[in-house]
């Protein structure tokens, strides 16, 4: 009998992921349900017997969509996967808890010293050193702490939290038991969005089978799923929607490692900063922080979408070229013209073009270009963009998910966008372009949080506005 | 049983949960089709919340729908990803063929039109959702109920 590997995963499932299952497993195959690979333009992608084919339409025809061996395949045999080793590999539930009773063993100090030594950062948008919010936490008195997952991935291009939680839910598992046990917490809470009901459903079922195998005993592990607010991936919003109410802003300090759910120390982390951390435990610290340049240690899960050829999740340690990235990686643009401009780091990333695709992709490189890495999207539009029109959208974004608690946001999403519209209809646009200036430094200085503080990013970037006052 | 018992029956179930307001509001939205005054009145009454506090989660959260929607519900993503891919283009055509603006429901009842803002589907946009049909690189005519 030969295996077939038929991902269960959203994509997949929407490109007939199920029905090729079913007619894989009455012709004999023995069905094996993985992960999503990443490479998104070859879904469905069937492996049978270690040969990949993609995109299936029909079994009848397999050798047409042949690729050939999946560990040939270039697109993938180039990546350095650290957090997406096992996903798209594996039946996810086929699942050796070995490794992670063995992280479990060890001193929480020593758990901290590999995490500072790897360089770790946040990579949900703020790439914020974790070893400083895991101290914070682990040296705040209390009598409970929380570790709370933020799986409220809302900016559009980015899609690696939905794969790792479909595809090998039990890396999340182990990151939020490992960070637990580190910083002396007994409860995590995963904060997904409701836009993802199959990682809700496939999540769940992991936790249950992690409770089966007594990986649970003293660890509480609850899914919460969201009700549709953007606003939600910011932590303290996202803290406000866990205790059941409107999801506004707290202003900062405290932050939340000190003061965080119910008022306790908890550390808050994106999905994927959290699947980073087996990996450095099982290579160590110093291993990680080899991978990648200077400060951006590691490997960097790139979301390549939008307009492109080939999209998919790329997980390459920091430093590959943006240009690379979408030229050799992604063939260009889907619709075969020129690349007019690629938005990078979500909604409130900056629209960068020409030689700015040059850049390499570190948290530095980019910051030094008024951009930044954000959660590794990268939304590549072709030349018939229209980049006034973006910047109307980026305010009207911030307008409908502003949660209306500081008056920059809140009011200034609403008159930037009529700004622009003015602009569109100017005879003298310098005008409404110092205005959206003015505008937009304010909004950044005075905004409580990076909703309101980065929406001038992509605007600015848009308009040919420089980046920062300051 | 009125609604405002049924709806406090299902909140009954959330008390102790991490977010549970919310949660139950999510699932009165799903068993009722949409969330009236009287499941706000039961859902606050189970948590000891006013009706005012339960009404500010209800208006701040998209899922949280206060009116009926058609019999069938399509969304369609605005986001970037979907827009470099024609997903303007796509929901005019939605909104013409099928007699409903974004956040309406056509005369009919037949459809009703919903903004998502990103189904985490972005390599093969655009991309939309009817009822729970999930449609990728979508055309007017794939979105058909």
């Amino acid at each position: 009998m030969t295996v077939a590997k038929v991902p269960r995963e959203t994509l997949a499932n929407a490109l007939g992921a199920d029905g090729i299952a079913a007619e894989l497993a009455a012709r004999g195959h023995d069905v094996v349900r993985t992960g999503s690979l990443g490479l998104c333009w070859a879904e469905p992608l069937v492996e049978i017997d270690g040969i990949a084919y993609g995109p299936v339409q029909d079994i009848a025809h397999l050798d047409a969509a042949r690729i050939g061996p999946t560990d040939e395949i270039p697109a993938l045999s180039r990546q350095h996967r650290l957090v997406f080793d096992r996903c798209g590999r594996v039946d996810p539930f086929d699942y050796d808890p070995t490794p992670i009773r063995a992280h479990l063993q060890r001193q929480p100090a020593d758990i901290l010293a590999e995490i500072e030594a790897s360089g770790l950062r946040g990579r949900g948008g703020a790439g914020f050193p974790a070893h400083i919010k895991w101290r914070t936490v682990h040296d705040t008195p209390s009598d409970r702490k929380y570790v709370v997952v933020n799986a409220d991935e809302g900016d559009s291009g980015t899609f690696a939290d939905r794969l790792i939680m479909e595809g090998d839910p039990f890396r999340l598992i182990e990151g939020v038991l490992i960070a637990g046990h580190a910083i002396g917490a007994d409860t995590g809470v995963v904060y997904l969005r409701s836009e993802y009901p199959l990682a809700a459903e496939i999540f769940s079922e992991a936790i249950d089978t992690a409770r089966g195998m007594g990986l649970l005993e003293t660890f509480h592990i609850e899914l919460f799923v969201g009700a549709g607010a953007y606003i939600c991936g910011e932590e303290t919003s996202l803290l406000e929607s866990l205790e059941g109410k409107r999801g506004e802003i707290r202003a900062k300090p405290p932050v939340p490692a000190v003061a965080g759910l119910f008022g306790r120390p908890t550390l808050v982390h994106n999905v994927i900063t959290l699947c980073a951390v087996p990996g450095i435990l099982e290579h160590g610290g110093a291993a990680y922080a080899e991978l990648g340049v200077g400060r951006s240690t590691g490997t960097m899960t790139f979301q390549l979408a939008g307009n492109v050829e080939r999209g998919g999740l790329i997980e390459l340690p920091f430093g590959v070229a943006l240009r690379e990235l979408i030229e050799d990686w992604g063939g260009g643009t889907r619709t075969g013209r020129d690349v007019g401009a690629v938005q990078v780091g979500g909604p409130l990333g900056a629209y960068l073009t020409g030689a700015q695709l040059d850049t390499p992709m570190t948290y530095e490189a980019l910051a030094a270009i008024g951009a930044g890495v954000g959660h590794g999207g990268i939304v590549v539009f072709d030349d018939t963009i229209d980049l006034v029109r973006q910047a109307h959208y980026a305010f009207a974004f911030c307008a409908h998910e502003s949660c209306g608690k500081c008056t920059p946001c809140r009011i200034g999403a609403v008159r930037g966008k009529e700004t622009v519209e003015a602009l569109i209809a100017s005879e003298r646009p310098e005008v409404e372009l110092a205005i959206i200036a003015d505008l937009c430094d304010v909004m950044e200085q005075a905004s409580l949080c990076q909703m309101g503080g980065m929406t001038p990013i992509p605007v600015r970037s848009a308009l040919g506005l420089p980046q920062g006052g300051d | 049983m009125d609604q405002a018992a049924l709806a406090h029956e299902i909140a009954g179930r959330h008390l102790d949960r991490i977010g549970g307001p919310i949660t139950a509001l999510r699932e009165v939205a799903a068993e009722f089709g949409y969330i009236e005054r009287a499941h706000m009145e039961g859902v606050a009454d189970a948590f000891n919340l006013t009706v005012a506090e339960v009404r500010g989660i209800v208006g701040f959260y998209s899922d949280l729908n206060t009116e009926p929607r058609g019999r069938t519900h399509i969304r369609i993503c605005q986001a970037e990803a979907c827009q470099s891919v024609g997903a303007r283009e796509l929901t005019a055509a939605a909104v013409a063929r099928f007699g409903a603006g974004l956040g309406e429901t056509a005369a009919d009842g037949s459809v009703s039109l919903e903004a998502v803002y990103c189904l985490g589907l972005c390599t093969s946009g655009p991309a939309a959702t009817v009822d729970d049909r999930i449609i990728v690189r979508a055309t007017p005519e794939a979105l058909a109920p």
